[in-house]
């Protein structure tokens, strides 16, 4: 119960600790699941709509697993420019999903991030950490079929 | 910590920390340190993120084999970003006695060469981008120096400085290249109110966009009286286009915490933070391990260095809101809500974070400043414009050939850091227009090339300085559809507290998404709307920047502002022709079956989501423009290049 050990590091916290202890949840469960933001409030005394409230206004916080491959494309100005919109279009069609959902098969998901600040090798798109620089739509489908033979 | 470390720490104490004078015998010792004098080859690979995304991890990886393959001792150093980031991954060596030779686009199979030729004193066939120039050492001969590069030579470097040539995570390295000396000084020898006045006279102004002076800033907090005050860095650089505040923090993070010692102590806080993305994970790993060094030396805590000053930094992640980098909204993300911001005033300086004098600078800023104490202020007052002092970096991206970051003094004009150091367009193709500024700013054009850089003549040209992201466009960028990409950033990133702002964009890019797309019935409203919204949207623009409650409203429709005013004529293209000359909005395309090429194969026809398409077997297609909605599905699917985009 990696939500208990969290708490017990930030004990007797205050209300500055929502959104660190948020992102170590995060961190250490992918998402944010409705027994955990109800957890947090317990410990902190705050009511859980507010930290709802606070949780849904971040774009970092999600309330669904991610898939096993999280790939996050950048939309950044100069990714834009360089054409990540048409990346983010081959993608979902590839993937058949939408922005920010995962597969049923929970082996990809989506995420939009505002700028990943590779500004100068755009466009750029992160998959579980790793960094790919000037990614095309024939590059993406590579990419996403090496991951898929890789698991199939 | 080991005996060496120790050691380490105690001569760079004594010698360079203490009160007494820098020992003037000690710069052999000193060269160790900066790793000017080496008995072992020292490898350098650029490990920023930009470095990382370009494959530096592979690079490390195939070095590492081959050192140990070989059985070579060797010193394997990750520097942050020099600032190139189209010639990434960056591979420097520098074996005793000769100069550190860099190479440019390295690849793993190159690694081995490379090592290998230059510990033989051979050079190898791999593009070489330069040598440093050194006093001390041998240069490579017909080898040309990296200073005099087209992208280093105009440039003055006093924040990059040390970017991609020093190891980030080594404060002796720092310490012994003169670092936190300055610190010490302004401790022991200043009081705060010395301190923000030289900074004031210094004319160093908000290098997060906002241009306020510095000093004076400063000293509304350190006038006023209180228990408690905070200093917050701003590392929220949300600004799309900008990377040079994650730059600084990955590749130097000591001069980051130097600069908010010095700022702390001008205010008179006792608390800082630091409030850094979470999409940066690299700079928020290298800043706590320069923040536990920085610790270990007892350059933070309590009473630090006997001077009884107490000073400490916390590292606080944002979580991904482009409002965050407003001040009200920053401090009150760090509290623990939602990152809206509030009215001022009350202003932060004198009731901020938990409703103590905060001061809020951004990462450019604050890396100014040991620079500033160290050299006096009236070198860096001299370095400039009138009005704006020092350098400025530029984040250098889009369709340019050399994209990074670039350094110039202000007052260079934005020509010369287009086409002199960042090598001009890519490709060869027309320039249209700078982008500057992020979702704030606006374009530059052709028109207004030669203006010089600083702070009032940008906003003469109609944009803003901002963070300093430059995203250069050719002529197959399409203006309205960069208008259209701003205003659904600032549409998603509005935090909602206030109406103009939440619902004017929405409105405002309800109108470009219209201009954008061809009409799906030209018998119902849709017609009638769209023309009411185009000529209402100078009107919408004007009431939302006046009437917005912070920053991010009042400077939301400045892109569409901006691009109305240098692009008209795309805009009305866009509205009068239906037709997008740069082919980007591609809801705009019009197909066309070539009837010569097409066979009847029919599978376009199955294709087609909207049954545009009509034909029978084995004979020529026909697109029926009425049902078409220009998604492209045909061009994809047909196999003979039968359909055309007109």
């Amino acid at each position: 119960m990696q939500i208990e050990e969290i708490l017990t590091a930030h004990k007797d916290s205050e209300r500055d600790s929502l959104i660190p202890i948020l992102q170590e949840i995060q961190e250490a469960e992918g998402y944010l699941s409705r027994e955990a933001v109800i957890r947090v409030g317990k410990h902190l005394d705050i009511p859980t709509s507010r930290i709802f409230g606070v949780a849904t206004f971040y774009n970092q916080f999600r309330f669904e697993p991610t898939g096993k491959y999280h790939i996050q494309i950048c939309r950044g100005t100069a990714c834009h420019v360089l054409g990540s919109s048409t990346v983010l279009d081959v993608l979902e069609k590839q993937l058949k999903i939408k922005a920010g959902k995962t597969t049923r098969d929970g082996l990809f998901s989506i995420e939009v991030v505002a700028c990943i600040g590779a500004c100068g090798l755009a466009p750029v798109i992160c998959i579980n950490g790793e960094f790919h620089a000037k990614v095309n739509p024939e590059k993406i489908k590579q990419i996403v079929e090496t991951l898929k033979n890789q698991n199939s | 910590m080991t005996n060496k470390l120790e050691k380490d720490k105690k001569f760079l104490i004594e010698n360079l920390l203490s009160e007494k004078p820098v020992n003037k015998n000690i710069e052999d010792s000193l060269a160790e340190f900066k790793n000017e004098k080496i008995t072992v080859p020292h490898i350098y690979v650029g490990a920023g993120t930009c470095g990382l995304a370009s494959g530096a991890d592979k690079i490390l990886k195939a070095v590492e084999t081959y050192l140990k393959d070989k059985k070579i001792t060797a010193v394997v150093i990750e520097t942050g970003c020099i600032g190139l980031c189209s010639s990434e991954p960056l591979l420097d060596i520098q074996i005793p006695g000769k100069n550190r030779i860099s190479f440019e686009k390295v690849t793993e199979e190159k690694v081995a060469d490379i090592i290998d030729k230059i510990l033989n004193i051979e050079l190898p066939d791999s593009k070489i981008l330069g040598q440093f120039k050194s006093p001390k050492m041998l240069s490579w001969e017909n080898v040309p120096f990296i200073h005099e590069h087209q992208f280093f030579k105009k440039q003055m470097r006093l924040v990059l400085k040390n970017c991609g040539i020093v190891n980030p995570v080594n404060i002796e390295e720092y310490i012994a290249r003169g670092g936190y000396a300055p610190y010490l000084q302004t401790l022991r020898k200043k009081s705060s109110i010395t301190v923000c006045d030289e900074i004031e006279k210094s004319g160093l102004r908000g290098r997060g966009g906002g241009g306020f002076l510095t000093g004076k800033k400063w000293k509304f907090a350190a006038g006023t009286e209180s228990d408690q005050k905070y200093l917050i860095c701003n590392a929220d650089e949300g600004d799309p286009g900008a990377f040079m505040d994650r730059a600084v923090i990955e590749g130097d993070p000591h001069r980051l915490i130097e600069g908010m010692g010095i700022a702390a102590f001008g205010i008179g806080a006792t608390k800082s933070y630091v409030y850094i993305r979470a999409e940066y994970p690299l700079a928020i790993k290298r800043l706590k391990i320069a923040l536990e060094q920085a610790r270990e030396y007892g350059l933070l805590g309590e009473n630090i260095f006997g001077t009884g000053v107490n000073f400490d930094i916390k590292v606080k992640m944002g979580a991904g809101a482009f409002v965050c980098g407003e001040e009200t909204a920053l401090i009150n993300s760090i509290e623990g809500k939602r990152g809206m911001p509030r009215p001022r005033p009350p202003f932060p300086a004198v009731s901020g974070l938990f409703g103590k004098p905060t001061i809020i600078n951004n990462v450019e800023t604050l890396a100014n400043i040991p620079g500033i104490m160290e050299n006096g202020y009236k070198t860096f007052a001299a370095i400039g414009t009138e009005k704006s002092k020092g350098t400025k970096v530029f984040a250098m991206s889009g369709k340019i050939a050399f994209t990074g970051l670039v350094e110039v003094p202000m007052g260079t004009t934005i020509r010369e850091v287009l086409f002199d150091i960042s090598g001009g367009i890519k490709d060869n193709k027309k320039f249209k227009a700078v982008q500057i500024g992020g979702p704030s700013g606006g374009c530059i054009t052709e028109a207004n090339l030669d203006i010089p850089i600083d702070y009032e003549s940008i906003i003469k040209a109609g944009a803003m300085m901002g963070s300093g992201g430059l995203v250069v466009m050719d002529e197959e960028t399409c203006m309205v559809d960069i208008a259209k990409f701003f205003m659904n950033f600032i549409q998603s990133e509005s935090c909602g507290k206030c109406i103009p702002c939440r619902e004017g964009t929405k409105r405002m890019l309800e109108i470009l998404e219209g201009i954008t797309k061809r009409p799906s019935n030209d018998n119902t409203y849709s017609a009638l709307e769209r023309v009411n919204g185009v000529i209402q949207l100078e009107k919408l623009s004007t009431v939302i920047k006046e009437t917005s409650l912070c920053g991010l409203g009042q400077t939301a429709p400045n892109p569409v502002l901006s691009t109305l005013k240098w692009f008209r004529h795309e805009y009305e293209e866009h509205i009068f022709d239906r037709k997008c000359a740069a082919g980007v909005c591609t809801e705009l395309r019009i197909f066309k079956i070539d009837v010569s090429k097409c066979t009847g194969c029919t599978v376009c026809a199955k294709k087609c989501p909207s049954g545009a398409i009509i034909g029978g077997k084995k004979t020529p297609h026909f697109v029926v423009q009425d049902k078409c909605i220009s998604c492209g599905a045909c061009v994809e699917a047909c196999k003979f290049d039968a359909i055309e985009i007109l």
